[in-house]
């Protein structure tokens, strides 16, 4: 089996002093955290931004914040809550702390690049944030930053908000690309005896295919970010016409704002599914050991992993549809779109099949689980509208678009995030969350979230267009003035709700219950650490044997409901993954 | 239990919000019946199948919710169950796709009689060209641009002397006449979108891009702005009016041509100082927020604005005289006209410069009889 004998020694260097161990560190576990934390805090900037424009949006006569200030939040926050927060969150903060627990690792095998990862994630949040004190603030280009827009003086932050926007991103990528690099080689190189990839809880393959997918989408963007640079401060025309903008003759020609957008989307894309896929991992995971059942068709969700991953490349321009390009691309984004949903498809039916004759169990961890299935349902069938091209037309640059990706990869997702915490949280502090707080701000994130979204979709059926500050146009009901007025008040709800769950976050570290080793009675590997939470090294001073798959629920014959993976078979038993267990 | 309530409460709210919902589709104004007709096929097979997953899950959550001494089946997979989910699924896809992609087909080729028409976009305004009597657009360069040749039309093609330029609008159109939009722009991308003739397309600079419709009823219907386009985005907007071809006949033929407009603007006697300014202004960005034809943009008009009763965001007036103008390009920001953004940058120009972009903002008001002119100024 591929894992390196140096890995065992890590457990003789634990670092002691304080600053090594939680500043400097090179734990994985630590990093996880780190990461984590940042994330979040700088999610909580995104969230308390989309306050203020629902506010504006709800309450125009407020006067709150003017256009300038509308624009700057709107951009950031989308760029904060798609590449700040989630994809930080689920593979920086997910991936490391999950990857080495859950195929026996001691680490990731590059803890100091591991480190450096998270360094660099930091420096870019820090340099993100700087952009709202650079002069004339952050910029206001939107979160896809079209040029010539971004770069022109109409747009609010065209000087530095803009560079800083960029190099933000810059540094971001190679964060991501240190910390992909890592969890890709640790799931090829370090999984412990007896872990074959057909044996991998799907946790472990959303995030192995997400970072894999990472490596490959984001240099697209790296190479459009430095472009625009070029652009903006050398005079360069990669992305810029012979244009006047604001009176002015610029000095630019022959460049293509197309390019921009090709090169955008062939990242934006994929980074829809950089997001989506550690969500339908974790999710698989916690709908299983929750409704304490195998997950169904494991062979299928992992190629339906694989393949979604591969197709995600091939349908970028469905973003495009009325952008101008070629108007026959449509034909083949629309077929390879809808493609996607069939493998999408087939994961919905599993997820509720597992559920299908299991002995399902009302966890909080679960609510969230059947909360991110409603949304991703209704997130995924719209998508099916947006991605034929000829529903496309009348919807794009509507509030339909809105609702549709802040169901299927904002709510969805962050669902995810949530049942994820509460249910790995009893491993990262060996304590349990509040379960009637969790209960309560389930029911208030979920039926919000809903209650937002769903009616957001018919604003745009209407024809609303999007990133509008303000609405008086003749066709537009006072009644849909009055919708708006509902969905700001709901989001406000909804976002002081979130208190509750930063609350029970740092309270149930200090007192909630403590939750022993393996409080769901999972199988995987991470909930049999000889420690919880898991010292340094993680196995103590060996590595665990894997001996079946992670879904071994309820298993006939069986005492227990469930039977971890490091348990040995009975010699004679058909198993899985038989193939691999050759290797 | 509680969450199986909640679950069909949703579902049957979502259903029933379908149905009642007061907020959808404007009516309809194009030979687009298609497109709604695709929208109303995706919601209807979409809502089946969120029905249909959704009532599985919720008896699957009641029947199998936990409870003393219960144990789940053990069941892997079902290679014949997920196959058969598989081919269904794409039955259902194709289903979609196959009747949206005919219709795109339609959308992508234009009728061969579709009158062409252009519509070009500036930061935060459109304009309009007709082709003129040839049915051919003249040359255009985004380096021809001024404000008395808003589209940049070169004057020296024979093509563009019947042009006919309607600078900020309206668009005005017959009714059942197929439109191909020629759609440009001069700064960044904008969007060009009516909601109820349906279809749309961005206005890409140093490109230009195209779609088509007819327009099936007369009116007035508002055009916007569909891509983000700056600080003014959400104010990008005009009117269509689509009218009887007959009554469109006798509107387009007073209009001048583009070579008639520009043998007026030979002819034109001008003061040399007003001349100067209106190339100043036009050089350094005015007109970007003002206009000289009356319209609203991010800034005040300069038609018949020197000497007007201008009244402040605090409530005072002030009368438009020199030293008020002067002061207004000098130190924008101390006096802000009530009802506009404090966005305009201070700038620097000599004494000879402000004096002619003066001489230009006077010469935009009608009665040029001075107000109480304090003697400093001009």
């Amino acid at each position: 089996m591929a894992y390196s004998a140096s890995a065992d020694s890590h457990a003789h260097h634990e670092p002691q002093s304080f600053v090594r161990k939680y500043i400097w560190s090179q734990d994985h576990k630590v990093i996880a955290i780190q990461y984590a934390v940042t994330a979040i805090g700088v999610g909580l900037v995104a969230l308390v931004l989309s306050g203020l424009m629902r506010i504006q949006l709800g309450f125009p006569d407020s006067g709150l914040i003017d256009a300038e200030a509308y624009y700057q939040f709107m951009t950031m926050h989308g760029m904060i809550m798609v590449v700040y927060l989630l994809t930080a969150l689920f593979l920086g903060g997910f991936g490391n702390y999950l990857i080495p627990l859950m195929v026996g690792a001691r680490d990731m095998v590059f803890p100091y690049l591991n480190m450096l990862s998270y360094w660099f994630y930091l420096l870019s949040v820090l340099v993100l944030m700087a952009s709202f004190f650079v002069p004339d603030g952050p910029t206001g280009a939107g979160w896809t930053l079209y040029p010539p827009q971004a770069i022109t003086g109409g747009t609010p932050g065209a000087d530095w908000g803009i560079l800083t926007m960029l190099v933000s991103l810059a540094i971001f990528i190679v964060a991501a690309t240190m910390g992909g690099l890592n969890y890709v080689v640790t799931v090829l190189q370090a999984r412990a005896p007896g872990m074959t990839l057909m044996r991998m809880p799907l946790t472990v393959w959303g995030i192995f295919v997400a970072a894999i997918m990472a490596l490959l989408a984001f240099p697209a963007l790296f190479v459009a970010a430095v472009m625009m640079i070029l652009d903006s401060t050398l005079g360069t025309s990669f992305f810029m016409p012979a244009i006047i903008a604001m009176g002015q003759q610029m000095d630019h020609e022959g460049g293509s704002p197309l390019l921009f957008q090709h090169l955008f989307w062939f990242f934006g894309h994929p980074e829809v599914y950089i997001v989506a896929l550690p969500a339908f991992g974790l999710v698989s995971d916690l709908i299983s050991t929750h409704a304490r059942k195998n997950i169904f068709g494991y062979h299928m969700m992992v190629w339906a992993i694989v393949i979604i991953g591969f197709l995600s490349f091939f349908v970028w321009a469905h973003h495009m549809y009325v952008s101008g390009m070629n108007l026959s691309f449509g034909y083949f984004f629309a077929i390879s779109t809808l493609i996607i949903a069939v493998p999408t498809a087939i994961k919905v039916y599993n997820w509720v099949l597992t559920l299908w004759k299991g002995d399902i169990h009302f966890t909080v961890p679960m609510l969230f689980a059947i909360g991110f299935i409603v949304t991703f349902i209704v997130g995924g069938l719209t998508g099916l509208f947006l991605g034929n091209v000829v529903v496309d037309i009348p919807l794009a640059d509507t509030y339909f678009v809105v609702a549709h990706f802040h169901m299927v990869m904002g709510v969805a997702p962050i669902l995810v995030v949530f049942g994820a915490i509460y249910h790995w949280y009893p491993k990262v502090t060996g304590r349990m969350m509040d379960e009637r707080l969790g209960h309560i701000h389930f029911w208030i994130t979920f039926l919000g979230t809903y209650a937002i979204y769903f009616p957001m979709h018919y604003l745009g059926v209407l024809g609303m267009p999007r990133r509008y500050y303000d609405y008086d146009y003749d066709f537009i009901p006072q009644s849909a003035h009055d919708l708006n007025t509902f969905i700001t008040v709901v989001a406000l709800a909804v976002g002081v709700a979130q208190v509750l769950f930063l609350w029970n976050m740092a309270w149930s570290a200090v007192r909630g219950r403590s939750s022993g080793g393996n409080p769901w009675n999972a199988t995987s590997l991470e909930w049999q650490t000889p420690e919880t939470p898991p010292g340094h090294g993680n196995w103590g001073p060996e590595l665990p044997e894997v001996h079946r798959w992670a879904y071994d629920y309820n298993v006939p014959g069986a005492p227990q409901d469930f039977i971890p993976q490091t348990e040995p078979r009975p010699t004679s038993a058909p198993g899985h993954g038989h193939r691999e267990d050759a290797t | 239990m509680g969450v199986v309530i909640v679950l069909i409460v949703v579902v049957v709210a979502s259903v029933v919000f379908h149905l009642v919902s007061p907020w959808g589709l404007t009516e309809l104004a194009s030979n687009w019946y298609s497109m709604d007709v695709m929208l109303h096929l995706s919601f209807a097979v979409t809502g089946v199948v969120f029905v249909a997953v959704m009532a599985f899950m919720i008896y699957a959550l009641v029947k199998y919710r936990h409870r003393q001494g219960q144990r789940a089946a053990y069941t892997p997979d079902n290679r014949r169950l997920e196959w058969w989910l598989l081919g269904l699924t794409t039955v259902g896809i194709v289903a979609l796709l196959a009747p949206g992609l005919a219709v795109y087909n339609n959308f992508v080729n234009p009728p061969d009689d579709a009158m062409a028409v252009e519509a070009f976009g500036e930061q935060w305004r459109f304009h309009y060209r007709y082709p003129g009597e040839d049915g051919e657009f003249g040359r255009t360069d985004t380096r021809l641009i001024s404000s008395d040749n808003p589209l940049g039309l070169d004057p020296d093609d024979p093509a563009s002397r019947d042009d006919i330029v309607i600078a900020d609008g309206a668009l005005r159109l017959p009714v059942d006449r197929p439109v191909q939009m020629h759609l440009r722009s001069q700064d960044v991308i904008h969007g060009f979108f009516v909601p109820q003739f349906r279809a749309k397309m961005d206005m890409v600079p140093g490109m230009v891009t195209h779609f088509w419709f007819t327009p099936t009823r007369t009116g007035e219907f508002e055009v916007l702005c569909t891509q983000h386009c700056g600080i003014a985005h959400y104010r990008m907007r005009d009117d269509v009016l689509v009218m009887e071809q007959d009554d469109f006949d006798a509107w387009l033929a007073e209009r001048r041509t583009f070579g008639d407009q520009m043998a007026a603007l030979e002819e034109r006697e001008e003061d040399e100082d007003v001349r100067w300014g209106r190339e100043l202004a036009d050089s350094e960005g005015c007109m970007a927020c003002h206009t000289a034809d009356g319209s609203r943009s991010i800034g005040p008009t300069w038609l018949n604005l020197y000497g007007s009763e201008v009244t402040l965001d605090d409530g005072s007036t002030v009368t438009a005289d020199a030293d008020y103008i002067r002061r207004s390009i000098t130190d924008p920001r101390a006096q802000i006209t009530e009802g506009y953004p404090p966005a305009m940058p201070a700038y620097d120009f000599e004494d000879d410069e402000l004096d002619a972009l003066l001489a230009y903002i006077r010469s935009l008001t009608d009665d040029d009889t001075p107000p109480t002119e304090n003697g400093t100024g001009d």
